[in-house]
């Protein structure tokens, strides 16, 4: 077909008009399915981690902020009752931030761990997204408060996986925020608990140590 | 310290070619020689810098407030294709030294995936106008690096005798693997 | 040109990737398993497939000058559709391919197409060549998928066959250059072979 500047236009103006309305109206029909998906692998993640409830967790949120972001925490409660909070939390990992949802019980100690969100090297750092990976199983069962909260090779208590201590760093990164979230929340244990190192603040001991330096 | 972050992820961690896999096909087929790829290099990054402004604001003034974020792709495609059309004409006008340098080159960059991928991925990773550009210009100075280091191996490459089997691609190919994992050692740096 | 050839040559004789060397980002991108590999090749094969249609159908009315923007506005929306569709339904598999799928648009196979078939023929035809380019693109991709995953973490199609880790740089960027690299060579060999 030959071309005229009034052609050109009004068969542009024309495509662009007819799929505009088809993306429109695939938009209209998908929308509630995406709102759905989305909220289904929190929703999941929730149920995963939380002791039995019969709320609505995803609707009972507090945000918390925490040392570099915020904290999400989800209060699961029985018969009114409190029974379980859910944190969700991020770290930055190895590519971009490791997201978490924690688990905890009205004790402090961790339920479960689940991943929400990494984009860590497959065959390695993924691995945090693996259910039963070393680095939960440090975690499950015990509360943050009795962990030395870094891997192995930091000097912490937590197993790393194996070639990826970067992603695990984050990992545990992440738990301790949720644990400060926790905290603040549930109005929990006053203790100081310092998130930027990823382990409680010895304070008394540090300050010793200094105190050795300087005499020197 | 968080631009020096960007900057150097952008060049060698996360190198646009050899980790994100994106405009590999100019990677492939522009990198004979060395001063061809300078050329193309120079070219791509130039054409990243407007972009990755424009399409900041084309998001977030355009996009985001009439609610149609869905429409992305439609969109950002459309505008890298006028842009580079637009940059072609200028510079063909204002600077016909550059346009003579770079010339050849623009009309190769719309079908350059590298640049529509990084106008989507600086949208997700939700930086500032300012980061935008330096992501943008430094993942474009990443493309540049690995395509003429590569057009580099490859000029030797030419002088030696390839099983006629691995001859022309495959080849390529293989040394992109090595190159590679040679950048994989810059992983952990940031 | 029998209809049986228009639908057979994409797998073999013009494969997409291992003889035309086209759609290579997404080629390497995403191949880190069979399944992924399969999941792009049929995301890229739906709209491969309907723009190829809808271009046959309007390729008279379009002036000649503006044949490519308009064919991009119709490639674009496929894009977006298949995006939307595949958010909706397969979330888990739209997170892994991530900015692959966006970038459909500028796979030059899908542009190739359009501008060397379906602007010539009719709509059955094109149909018919989006089909056959689209199955060979789909089963390079999964063919690649499969050997990186087999070699890199000792599964296929997901299932283990060994315990333990893989040769983890299969799975890693290095691992898509050379794996593609060794079976365009092996396809160039059985292709002089077969002469």
């Amino acid at each position: 077909m030959k071309s005229s500047l009034f052609n050109m236009v009004t068969v542009l103006l024309c495509i662009t008009a007819v799929t505009s309305a088809a993306v429109g109206a695939v938009y209209y029909v998908t929308a509630e399915p995406i709102e759905i998906a989305k909220g289904q692998k929190k929703a999941s993640a929730l149920a995963q981690v939380l002791p039995p409830f019969d709320n609505a967790p995803a609707q009972q949120v507090d945000t918390v902020a925490v040392d570099g972001g915020q904290a999400l925490v989800y209060t699961a409660t029985m018969a009114g009752e409190p029974v379980g909070y859910a944190v969700e939390s991020a770290a930055a990992g190895f590519a971009g931030d490791i997201r978490l949802m924690v688990g905890f019980d009205t004790q402090g100690a961790i339920r479960n761990i689940r991943v929400l969100e990494q984009g860590e090297t497959p065959g390695l750092g993924a691995k945090v997204a693996e259910e039963g990976n070393p680095v939960e199983v440090s975690f499950v069962g015990k509360s943050p408060a009795d962990l030395k909260m870094a891997v192995r090779k930091d000097g912490g208590d937590i197993d790393a996986i194996t070639a990826s201590t970067i992603s695990s760093r984050a990992y545990v990164q992440a738990v301790s925020r949720a644990y400060a979230a926790y905290l603040e929340v549930s109005g929990g244990a006053a203790e100081e608990w310092d998130t930027s190192s990823g382990a409680t603040h010895h304070a008394a001991e540090a300050d010793a140590e200094n105190d050795k330096g300087d005499s020197l | 310290m968080e631009y020096f972050a960007i900057i150097i992820g952008a060049i060698f961690v996360n190198n646009v070619v050899l980790s994100q896999f994106l405009g590999i096909c100019p990677f492939l087929g522009v990198s004979n020689k060395v001063n061809t790829s300078l050329g193309m290099g120079a070219a791509v990054v130039f054409v990243m810098g407007i972009s990755s402004i424009v399409v900041y604001l084309l998001q977030y003034y355009v996009l985001v407030p009439l609610g149609i974020e869905y429409m992305q792709t439609i969109a950002f495609i459309l505008v890298i294709a006028a842009l580079v059309q637009m940059v072609e004409i200028i510079l063909k006008k204002i600077s016909p030294a550059l346009y003579q340098a770079l010339g050849i080159f623009l009309p190769l960059i719309t079908t350059n995936c590298a640049v529509l991928g990084v106008a989507i991925l600086l949208v997700q990773k939700e930086y500032s106008l300012l980061e935008s550009f330096t992501y943008a210009v430094s993942t474009a100075v990443g493309f540049a690096l690995a395509l003429t280091v590569f057009a580099g191996i490859r000029e030797r490459l030419e002088l030696n005798d390839v099983p006629q089997a691995m001859r022309g691609v495959p080849v390529a190919l293989v040394t992109a693997g090595i190159l590679a994992m040679a950048f994989m050692g810059f992983a952990g740096l940031v | 040109m029998k209809k049986w050839d228009i639908l057979l040559k994409g797998i073999v004789r013009e494969n997409p990737t291992f003889v035309l060397v086209l759609g290579m980002c997404p080629t390497l991108g995403t191949t880190t398993s069979a399944i992924n590999g399969a999941g792009m090749g049929i995301a890229t094969m739906f709209v491969l497939i309907l723009s190829n249609i809808v271009i046959a159908l309007i390729k008279n009315l379009i002036p000649d000058k503006v044949r490519i923007p308009a064919f991009i506005v119709v490639i674009a929306s496929f894009v977006t559709i298949i995006q939307l569709l595949m958010q909706a339904y397969v979330p888990s598999l739209y997170e892994t391919l991530g900015v692959f799928i966006p970038l459909i648009v500028v796979n030059c196979i899908i542009l190739g197409r359009a501008e060397a078939f379906a602007s010539k023929h009719n709509a059955f035809d094109s149909a018919l060549d989006g089909l056959g380019i689209g199955l060979g693109f789909t089963l390079s991709l999964t063919l690649i998928g499969a050997v990186r995953e087999m070699l890199g973490s000792g599964s296929v199609f997901g299932y283990k066959f060994i315990t333990g880790d893989g040769m983890i740089a299969f799975v890693l960027a290095p691992g898509a250059f050379l794996v593609l690299g060794y079976l365009m060579a092996l396809f160039n060999k059985l292709k002089t072979r077969m002469r």
